[in-house]
């Protein structure tokens, strides 16, 4: 976090803050990634990808306002998952020490990683412990963001992924796009000829005569999976909810692979960070709510999978819980980034960015993309690398992410707090005293619209010549040519395309 | 100091600035935000068959097929069910009502909870017969407890076909009224699965398939209360396909 005195409003007290150096390491597979602008010219060179994605977002996009809009007050509903979500963050450590005393109670195991490496090691001695050399996994986001999986290949243990996104992905050796279809960015052609190529060498083979009909490919993973199902003896997971009163883990899915995986081992490990708490039972009642509706746009997901602690004679008979900070106790200590940690990871941001559209979420380097992404990242990992510090930048701040967001996550203020920050953290320079005033711009609506209006004159002005890089923002703009400034503004747009149904 | 303390430590300086008390953990909230409806319960009247109705319509919806019946028709009900499925064997939960089984033919193998104690035989067998703990209207959704007669949670997630007999009274409208009823007891805490339509996927290219690894087949049978006034007959088939 930035010593600069200048940040001390955006802060909390957190007097030990230079005591707990950020952050997360950006992992190796990141590290040497290029800054956004530049993965993002890649990524915007692949045009299968861009109208997989733009099918993609507008599909769930439409699903999700539709079944929004049958709830009859949505907003109050976003509001009881926001202050859920705030309660548990603001007085995290009674939550943590609560929700521990109740798995404990019912039987679970509880253990503490102060970051990664430490969450790890945790989870490898436990499958060491049980002489395995296979795991099952449930997709969950915390466990990439640690690279549990490379952290378990090295101690000799294969971690199957099991939703079918992730197998593609993982059989493809690949990266996955997007929280919540994963291997987005991959047609059903493509897909068949993965399965055809890779999946006997893991275990029982496509069939032959597979075609790519989505059908016989979400059965050919069935059958594929099914026997390391069958004879798994440890399972993987992350949580979608931790009620601290009660004890209760919670993982929503559609496919049945998260039952597997919660049901038929004798051992379970849950990798939780530490922001997933809910104060209370009652809390699930808005999530569960909130949470399908704004990720697949469906009223309730096919499966959801509660467990509270270890069930006699049903299920795991050995729980595991793995609490993990990783940097998340840092972004806490920042009063206006706090509310980063609400995320529920429901998707619903990414769906509507049109930037998220058009590059894809390889262009963020880490696997929480699009605009939640773009905040989170510089957050947990600080803004040391590339990547980092130009993510911040990856926005047109138009709000839709705002707008979408079940928990009301203010994503564009963030993204103007975080470019802030970048441009302190590289000492006065033109472009910062520019990006300052971009902030100061930016941080009001009413002085944003007023903005926009003066860069629509000035693109009349301008005709039609495009503009390849503006001073103050070269990074962002330098990915591709800016288009000159608009006729009319975004919002102006806007509302013009879609009615005023988002204003 | 151990992670454990060094991590409630640097979650409790970074929030320094917050000075209101945790909420009370003790006051349980039972509305729900966005769920004001008609109360849950057994009552008659016309609001309670618009629940019914909203039920079956939804879970129809996810392409689960919605039976209804009255408490007398359930064994011939599922024995036209799981025939018209060309069902073989079943698995039977421990407390299921043995009743409901008998009209099904001498040939279709039961396999009881208790002797079904490995993954490998639950997978040899097609289908398996179920009641639930509720229902939930507004989302189309079954929710069970794994009590008697909903047996262990692989019961549910291994055989292909999955036969849920709902009773009407289980039927609540909202998600809150749920939360509210399963709310764990201390100390004997049951696990929950909420199901809503068969399995499905939607990563290739966005196209819903229904079953990846969960029961492909999911039908409902919604039974009105034994005293019901309807007379016997065929159960009449809602809308939604199936398989
Ligand atoms: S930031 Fe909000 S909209 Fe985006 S994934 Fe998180 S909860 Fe969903």
């Amino acid at each position: 976090m930035s010593p600069d005195p200048a940040h001390d409003r955006t802060v909390g007290r957190g007097a030990g803050q230079a005591a707990y150096p950020p952050v997360q390491v950006t992992s190796p597979t990141f590290v040497g990634m290029p800054k956004f602008p530049k993965a993002a010219r890649a990524e915007l060179a692949n045009a299968q990808q861009r109208r997989n994605l733009r099918h993609a977002t507008h599909t769930i996009r439409d699903k999700r306002a539709h079944v929004v809009a049958e709830v009859d007050d949505w907003e109050a509903l976003r509001v009881k998952g926001a202050d859920a979500k705030d309660e548990a963050l603001t007085h995290l450590a009674d939550y943590l020490e609560r929700l521990e005393e109740s798995l404990t109670a019912n039987g679970a195991v509880v253990h503490w990683a102060r970051d990664a490496a430490e969450a790890n090691r945790i989870v490898v001695d436990i499958v060491r412990a049980k002489e395995v050399d296979e795991v099952v996994k449930v997709k969950s986001m915390v466990t990439q963001e640690i690279e549990l999986n490379e952290a378990l290949e090295a101690a000799g243990v294969s971690a199957w992924e099991t939703d079918l996104a992730e197998l593609i992905v993982q059989l493809g050796h690949d990266r996955p796009s997007h929280i919540l279809v994963p291997a987005i960015h991959r047609n059903r052609k493509e897909i068949r000829d993965i399965f055809l190529r890779e999946m006997g060498a893991v275990g029982r083979p496509a069939p032959d005569d597979l075609t790519d009909d989505p059908a016989r490919l979400a059965e050919a993973a069935r059958l594929h999976l099914r026997e390391k199902f069958l004879r798994a003896k440890v399972g993987i997971s992350g949580a979608n909810f931790a009620v601290a009163d009660s004890g209760t883990l919670v993982v929503v899915e559609s496919e049945g692979n998260g039952r597997m995986c919660l049901t038929l081992p004798e051992t379970l490990i849950s990798v939780v960070g530490i922001e997933k708490v809910l104060p209370t039972w009652d809390d699930l009642t808005t999530m569960l709510q909130l949470l399908p509706r704004s990720s697949t746009g469906e009223r309730m997901n096919p499966y959801t999978t509660m467990w509270t602690g270890v069930h006699e004679g049903d299920g795991p008979q050995e729980v595991h819980v793995v609490l993990l900070d990783n940097g998340r106790s840092h972004v806490l200590a920042d009063r206006v980034g706090r509310q980063a940690l609400r995320c529920i990871r429901c998707s619903a941001c990414l769906n509507v960015c049109p930037v998220y559209e058009r590059t894809g979420g390889h262009a963020y380097g880490s696997v929480y993309p699009g605009p939640i992404g773009a905040v989170l990242n510089p957050q947990l990992r600080g803004t040391t690398s590339d990547i980092d510090r130009s993510l911040p930048y990856a926005s047109s701040l138009c709000g839709a992410c705002f707008d979408a967001c079940p928990v009301r996550i203010n994503i564009p203020e963030l993204l103007v707090e975080l470019r802030g920050k970048v441009v302190e953290e590289s000492g006065p320079t033109p472009e910062s005293t520019a990006m300052k005033a971009a902030a100061w711009v930016l941080s009001d609506p009413r002085r944003l619209a007023t903005a926009q209006k003066a860069a629509t004159i000035a693109g009349r002005l301008a005709g039609g010549r495009t503009i390849r890089s503006v001073p103050g923002l070269g990074a962002w703009t330098n990915a591709r040519d800016l288009p000159t400034p608009p006729r009319e503004t975004f919002r102006q747009w806007w509302v013009r395309e879609h009615g005023n149904e988002d204003a | 100091m151990s992670a454990r303390d060094e991590i409630l430590a640097r979650v409790r300086d970074a929030v320094a600035d917050v000075t209101t008390p945790p909420r009370a953990a003790e006051t349980p909230t039972t509305e729900g935000a966005g769920a004001a409806g008609p109360a849950a319960g057994p009552a008659a009247g016309p609001a309670r068959d618009a629940t019914l109705e909203l039920f079956a319509e939804n879970v129809a919806d996810y392409r689960a097929t919605v039976l209804r019946a009255t408490g007398e028709e359930v064994p011939a009900v599922l024995a036209d069910v799981l025939a018209g499925l060309e069902c073989r064997s079943l698995v039977v939960p421990s407390g299921l009502d043995p009743s409901w089984l008998s009209r099904l033919p001498d040939a279709v193998v039961r396999v009881p909870e208790s002797e079904a104690t490995s993954h490998g035989q639950l997978d040899d067998v097609d289908a398996v017969v179920t009641t639930a703990t509720v229902g939930i209207a507004v989302t189309g959704t079954i929710v069970l407890d794994h009590a008697a007669g909903q047996g262990r949670r692989e019961l549910t997630l291994v055989p292909d076909i999955h036969v849920c007999v709902v009773a009407d009274r289980d039927v609540v409208p909202h998600v809150s009224d749920a939360v509210t009823r399963l709310r764990p007891s201390p100390g004997s805490a049951r696990p929950l699965t909420w199901i809503s339509g068969p399995s499905a996927t939607s990563d290739i290219e966005l196209q819903r398939v229904e079953g990846v690894h969960g029961p492909r087949t999911l039908v409902v049978v919604l039974v009105s209360e034994p005293t019901s006034k309807e007379g016997p007959g065929d159960a009449v088939p809602t809308r939604g396909g199936g398989h």
